[in-house]
């Protein structure tokens, strides 16, 4: 089985305060991984060292296959751009590109943009409404919807989804997650997500907990 | 500027530097100016010119006129020469400067002029042969022919901002040499001065006054002094008259006021055929009887004079006691009318009053 | 109560000491150059009344020769003589290589009181010293600090004289200059009773001060120009204000919010705003005084050099301190300050206590807000048109270049976002679209920013092009009319006769030049007698003339007049000119005469002569083979004995001309950096404004797979194109500015108009500076970029906000 990301050992501190300890994991391909934990236990950190947003302070991250603590800035960059989707609490869409151009800004940023994709992804996500809007014009589940395209557009091995639904209400999360979890599936993507509900958290692979910098494993795995 | 200027001049001429806080400038050693000696020698016309190699030197006339009417009026015509250094540089380099007053007094008015010349470019000056001073429009010219003195014949023409005056004066006797012969001393430390005099003018004209021609008649007298210095340190003005009688003798005297002692007086007597008679300090008293207010001070408008050894004692009143000539360094100069031993006519100089 | 709440919100500027450097600065910079211009037109217009009340000239008639000429002596003994007050004047300049000073020989004996003589009042003059050889010279003590030439008479140091100058008696005088006749006499306004008038009684001119050329009123134009600039500055400087206090609202918003939730009176919070502001003020007023001071003191020089070139307007080199100066400059500052903050308070006492704290987008502009902008725009710059081609006075041209700067600014936006809409549509790259919309995004929060460019842009080109035209014209018109090789001045009508001779068979053309002061169409004037000949036939600059006209003017059928001229008594070609009381003569044709202030007419030698026979000329140009020009100017020299400046090399006048021009350029230039200087950091304050609220828009495309560096270079490439933008619409600006300073201010102003021409080059450069300044601008703000902590931008994404 071709294995998406290895972690091991991995330590990270902020100054004095250490964030990470000895955390060990690993995902396949096609794996979803629901990555839980209370406020301040590492979550949001694991997940953007497992990005390369950011540089561990001990121990190694192989993307797939590949240990990344040694890449530079543009190699990371790269990285990120043609393998990985991300999609975060708030969004974080473009404000100044039309829905259409947020949903295809990193496919065309990696050269890969394919619009029969594309339209799928509008298709699937219910938003071929709203393709010339820009993102201040649309509600909190179309924006989010918006950056699951743009996250799937480029047809990444690895997405890396932070608290995707936590600043919708529950039954447009519900939906969201939903629609995520289906493409993902479809696509054959390794799924990363952080979540602090365990009731989201059920609806994945595999569960890790974090607590204080530390992997335990709830469901006994 | 003006005033600082004229009152420089002034005060040399006046020697009163000292007294007008001009120390240093009147006071200081006249270095290289010629000074007045005993005997006095004259040679004529030529001491009738200039003396560029003595500090200061005037031409002083002084008129008593009457109108058709009958109106007493005074007129004055005054030319100063003050001397920087004793030379006689020409064009603009001349050291010589030149200062006329013009003065004209009716019993109710009286008018001042005043004009400043430098010499050497021909704006003022004076020549003796044919005689001739002059500033600007005003002049003393010379009208003698043949053989007589260059004095005997003037005409003097002066103009100020309201009057003007055109005089013309005939001699009827000789000039009179004050003091020693000519050498007039003005101080007991010995203060002298070349002073000579013509008292002996008739006179006609006209004067205008505030656009009136107006015929007159009348006396002059033209003095004639010049000296390096003339006045000693504490001597802080004087008292001048010229005095013209109706039985035709004439007075000169003058009271040179001493902060530091009693006036140093001096009188020359003129009798009317021309023979004169000097007295020295203290033959001639001259008390003021009564104080006008001129231009905020108090000074004396009427006068006592006393000549005991010639039985004079009369009363000199001004004919207009506001006879002050208002230019940079002012004085008060007018006519006078003559009571008491002998009746007529006279002009009374005061300076150094404050 | 109030200080609590100014503590509370001066600790702001505690936590962000750079946002107070940048409004102090701001503030400081705007006063420095405002007022910075303001002392050198101070300094100036005090030393032009000095220089005028010198010997009461502002208030005494004049008496002069009509040719200009000493008035000889014994006129002066015969108006004395008849009684007229007048004052004799010798004047005159010493030279001695780079040394030289002016004299004013006056004698104080005469001089009205009217003169009032300066230097002389005051106690300590040895009055004897000031009359007797060797004299001596009153100055002021920078003169005296300035080379003198040698052998000068004592020295005494007195307030009050116009640099440059000395004062002395004129025996002094005529003793250093050599000259015994008056330069002229003064004339006393009291003369004595029952004298004829003093007309009758000589011929010489009688110039009343009105009539004399005044250097206030000559340099007025360039002073306003001065002024123009300065308040530019300010305004840009404002601008900066502006985005610095706005910003510091905003940060502080949650903060006011807390107050008056905590039950701070809106009356209290807003007076502890005032006094901050206060407080911001006079601090930079007081650093942008000493700032100011600085910088007019370094161009002081250079615009005395210019005045005295081109004016002959003597100005101290050196800066005096005037308080009111300062007190005026700092309520400029204060006053400034308050506009600049209006809109920040404005919002702070509508601020409702209630609404969540969330910063907003500073100064987020809607469209209807850029429409109404453009509207407004359009409105302005139709004014300004109107204005610039119909209004006929001064007034009405900076109206109309103020009504262009500001409807050019209030368009920015507008366009300056259509024309990034439209490169968006047309760009292929995906990073380069999101640049253009970003860019288009942030427009509202730069947009003062890149009007302050913009001003100084479009100010730039304008004077740079008006200048670069001037020199163009003025370099042409000097080849025309300085066509002789040689100029020669001799003192006595005599020495022109002997001249003639001596130059019969040595030149190829001996042309005479004669001159009167006169009246022409009742402004003060001069006629000029011009031999008839090919020099002046082939190389004259007519701008308009009758068919014929040299002909017509050589059978004297009529004159020919100066631009000036024609524009300030509005006469054509054809029209009747009225030269002196009685004589009317037809306009054959108009000339061309930069540089003259007066009016100028010119008829034959021939016409001229009979006009006024007593004239002789004493001026001559002459053609001569070039090679041999400077060899007869020294031949002329010594044969009759003339100071090198009265034969001139036609080279040489070119090169004195040109050089007062380039000393011109000087000044401009540098006013022109400094305007440029302050808009970038204009640009700089609104870009570093922007920078932490870009990280949320930056981050998603960091994260995206964009390194840190790639996007600092992005933002260097976002300020270079907005600065290339903006440049592109100040282009036009710019000409359209040049245009009315050249067609419509010169001409009001100086009396004549100036053809427009276009220096690509200056442009190019200009344009690699406004790169550069946007460029520089947006450095530091990338730089911070480039190294910024990843942690930074996650924070971005963080749950917590």
């Amino acid at each position: 089985m071709n294995m998406v990301l290895q972690i091991d050992g991995l330590r990270k501190a902020y100054g004095p305060v250490v964030v990470l300890d000895g955390i060990a994991l690993s995902m396949a391909q096609g794996e979803s991984l629901a990555l839980t934990g209370e406020s301040g236990s590492g979550k949001s950190t694991l997940m953007h060292l497992a990005a390369a947003l950011d540089t561990p302070d001990a121990g190694t991250i192989r993307l797939f296959g590949v240990e990344i603590s040694g890449l530079d800035d543009g190699a990371r960059a790269k990285l990120r751009r043609d393998q990985i989707g991300l999609v975060f609490q708030q969004f974080n869409l473009i404000p100044s590109l039309s829905v259409r151009q947020n949903i295809a800004f990193q496919a065309r940023l990696g050269g890969r943009h394919d619009p029969a994709r594309d339209a799928m992804l509008t298709e699937r996500l219910g938003l071929s409404a709203l393709l010339t809007r820009y993102p201040e014009e649309l509600s909190g589940g179309q924006q989010q919807r918006v950056a699951i395209a743009r996250a799937l557009a480029h047809a990444p091995k690895l997405i890396l989804a932070d608290e995707p639904t936590g600043n919708l209400d529950e039954a447009t999360g519900d939906a969201v997650l939903d629609l995520l979890l289906e493409l993902v599936g479809e696509t054959g993507a390794a799924l990363m997500m952080v979540t602090h509900s365990t009731r989201l958290a059920a609806r994945l692979g595999r569960r890790l907990h974090l607590s204080r910098g530390r992997l335990a494993r709830p469901d006994g795995g | 500027m003006k005033h600082r200027v004229l009152a420089f001049l002034f005060c040399l001429i006046a020697g009163q530097a000292a007294a007008q806080g001009f120390a240093g400038l009147g006071t200081t050693a006249a270095t290289g100016f010629a000074t007045p000696q005993s005997p006095a020698r004259f040679a004529f016309p030529t001491d009738h010119g200039p003396h560029p190699d003595f500090r200061i030197e005037w031409w002083y006339l002084t008129a008593s006129l009457t109108g058709p009417d009958g109106t007493a009026y005074g007129a004055q015509w005054t030319l100063f020469r003050s001397a920087l250094s004793p030379d006689d540089a020409q064009g603009w380099q001349a050291t010589q400067l030149w200062m006329g007053h013009a003065g004209l007094t009716t019993p109710t008015t009286h008018a001042s002029a005043e004009r400043l010349a430098r010499g050497g470019i021909g704006q003022a000056g004076v020549t003796a042969q044919p005689f001739a001073a002059w500033i600007d429009d005003w002049s003393m010219t010379s009208r003698v022919t043949g053989n007589a003195d260059m004095l005997d014949r003037l005409q003097v023409t002066a103009r100020g901002d309201s009057f003007a005056y055109d005089l013309s004066l005939t001699a009827t006797g000789p000039l009179i040499f004050h003091g020693q012969s000519g050498y007039s001393v003005k101080s007991a430390q010995g203060q002298a001065s070349y002073y000579y005099s013509q008292p002996f003018y008739r006179l006609t004209g006209t004067i205008t006054l505030n656009g009136a021609d107006i015929p007159v008649t009348g006396t002059a007298w033209l003095d004639r002094e010049w000296s390096s210095q003339p006045l000693s340190d504490t001597q802080d003005g004087w008292d001048w008259v010229s005095l013209q009688f109706d039985d035709g003798s004439r007075l000169m005297g003058f009271s040179l006021r001493d902060r530091a002692a009693a006036p140093f007086t001096a009188a020359t007597w003129i009798t009317p055929d021309g023979q004169s008679q000097s007295f020295r300090d203290g033959a001639l008293r001259m008390t003021p009887l009564t104080h006008s207010r001129v231009a905020g001070r108090e000074i004396p408008t009427r006068w006592r004079i006393e000549l005991p050894d010639r039985g004079l004692d009369i009363t000199a009143s001004a004919i207009n006691p506001q006879s002050w000539m208002d230019v940079s360094i002012p004085y008060w100069e007018g006519p006078l009318q003559l009571t008491g031993t002998h009746h007529g006519r006279g002009y009374l100089e005061m300076t150094g009053y404050r | 109560m109030i200080g609590t709440a100014l503590l509370t919100l001066g600790s702001h500027w505690r936590r962000h000491p750079g946002q107070l450097a940048m409004l102090v600065l701001g503030l400081a910079l705007a006063t420095a150059l405002w007022s910075g211009v303001q002392a050198i037109n101070t300094q100036a217009r005090a030393a032009y009344a000095q220089a005028a009340a010198t010997l009461g000239q502002d208030r005494l008639d004049r008496l002069q020769r009509h040719d200009g000429r000493p008035v000889p002596l014994a006129d002066y003994i015969a108006l004395r003589r008849a009684g007229y007050a007048v004052s004799p004047v010798i004047s005159g300049e010493l030279r001695a290589d780079a040394a030289r000073i002016r004299l004013l020989g006056i004698d104080p004996l005469t001089a009205p009181p009217e003169a009032n003589i300066p230097g002389l009042q005051d106690d300590g003059l040895d009055l004897t010293e000031f009359f007797a050889a060797p004299g001596v010279l009153i100055m002021s003590a920078e003169t005296a600090g300035a080379p003198l030439p040698p052998n000068m008479p004592p020295i005494r140091i007195r307030d009050g004289l116009p640099p440059g100058a000395a004062l002395t008696d004129i025996g002094t005088a005529a003793r250093l200059l050599g000259q015994t006749d008056p330069s002229y006499l003064l004339v006393a306004p009291n003369q004595p009773a029952y004298l004829p008038p003093l007309a009758t009684a000589t011929n010489l001119l009688r110039l009343a001060p009105e009539h004399r050329a005044d250097p206030a009123q000559l340099t007025d134009s360039f002073h306003l120009n001065l002024t123009a600039f300065g308040l530019l500055a300010f305004a840009v400087g404002l601008f900066i204000v502006h985005a610095a206090i706005g910003l510091a609202f905003e940060q502080r918003r949650a903060t006011i919010r807390t107050l008056r939730a905590l039950g701070l009176p809106l009356r209290s919070l807003l007076i502890a705003f005032g006094l901050e502001l206060a407080a911001l003020g006079l601090v930079s007023g007081v650093a942008g005084l000493i700032l100011g001071y600085a910088i007019a003191a370094a161009l002081m020089p250079g615009v005395a050099g210019t005045l005295r070139g081109l004016y002959g307007a003597d100005l101290p080199g050196t800066l005096s301190f005037d308080p009111a100066w300062a007190g005026a400059a700092l309520a400029m500052t204060l006053a400034g300050t308050t506009i600049a903050a209006a809109q920040a308070i404005g919002r702070t006492a509508r601020l409702p206590i209630l609404a969540t704290a969330r910063p907003e987008a500073w100064g987020q502009a809607s469209a209807r807000l850029m429409r109404q902008q453009a509207v407004l725009a359009l409105l302005l710059l139709a004014t300004a048109s109107g204005l610039g081609l119909w209004g006929d006075t001064l007034i009405a041209g900076f109206a109309a270049v103020a009504c262009l700067f500001l409807g050019a600014a209030l368009l920015l936006p507008a366009t300056l976002a259509g024309l990034l809409r439209w490169l968006q549509g047309r760009a292929q790259n995906p990073l380069a679209e999101w640049l253009l919309a970003d860019t288009r995004q942030q427009l509202p929060g730069l947009s003062l920013a890149l009007m302050a460019l913009l001003l100084a842009l479009s100010a730039n080109i304008g004077v740079s092009t008006m200048v670069g035209s001037f020199r163009a014209t003025f370099v042409g018109w000097l080849d025309q009319r300085l066509v002789a090789e040689l100029y020669v001045t001799v003192p006595t009508p005599d020495d022109g006769t002997r001249l003639h001779e001596f130059l019969h068979d040595r030149t190829d053309a001996i042309l005479p030049v004669v001159w009167v002061d006169t009246t022409l169409a009742g402004r003060p004037g001069a006629l000029y007698g011009q031999a008839d000949h090919e020099t002046f036939r082939a190389h004259w600059p007519l701008i308009a003339a009758q068919a014929d006209a040299w002909n017509r003017l050589a059978a004297g059928e009529g004159v020919l007049i100066n631009e000036q001229l024609a524009r300030f008594a509005d006469l054509s070609v054809g029209a009747l000119v009225p030269i002196g009381p009685v004589l009317r003569l037809p306009i054959l044709g108009i000339y061309s005469d930069y540089g003259n202030p007066q009016a100028q007419a010119i008829v034959t030698l021939d016409r001229f002569s009979a006009l006024h026979p007593d004239i002789i000329p004493t001026r001559f140009a002459l053609r001569i083979a070039p090679d041999k020009a400077a060899d007869l100017a020294s031949q002329l020299r010594d044969e009759f004995g003339l100071p090198a400046d009265a034969v001139i090399n036609q080279s040489q006048i070119k090169r004195f001309s040109l050089g007062v021009f380039e000393q011109t350029f000087r000044i401009t230039g540098a006013l022109n950096l400094l305007t440029l200087g302050v808009a970038g950091f204009a640009l700089l304050t609104g870009l570093l404004t922007l920078a932490d609220m870009r990280l949320a828009q930056l981050a998603p495309v960091w994260a995206l797979g964009q390194t840190r560096a790639r996007l600092a270079a992005m933002e260097l490439g976002r300020s270079v194109i907005l600065g290339a933008l903006t440049f592109a619409l100040a282009l036009p600006v710019g000409l359209a500015l040049a245009w009315m300073l050249l067609a419509v201010i010169n001409v009001q102003a100086f009396g004549w108009r100036l053809p427009l021409h276009v220096f690509p080059a200056d442009v190019l450069r200009l344009l690699g500076l406004a790169l550069l300044a946007a460029a520089v601008a947006a450095a530091a703000p990338a730089w911070r970029l480039a190294r910024i902590s990843p942690n930074r931008l996650l924070k971005v994404f963080a749950h917590e906000t």
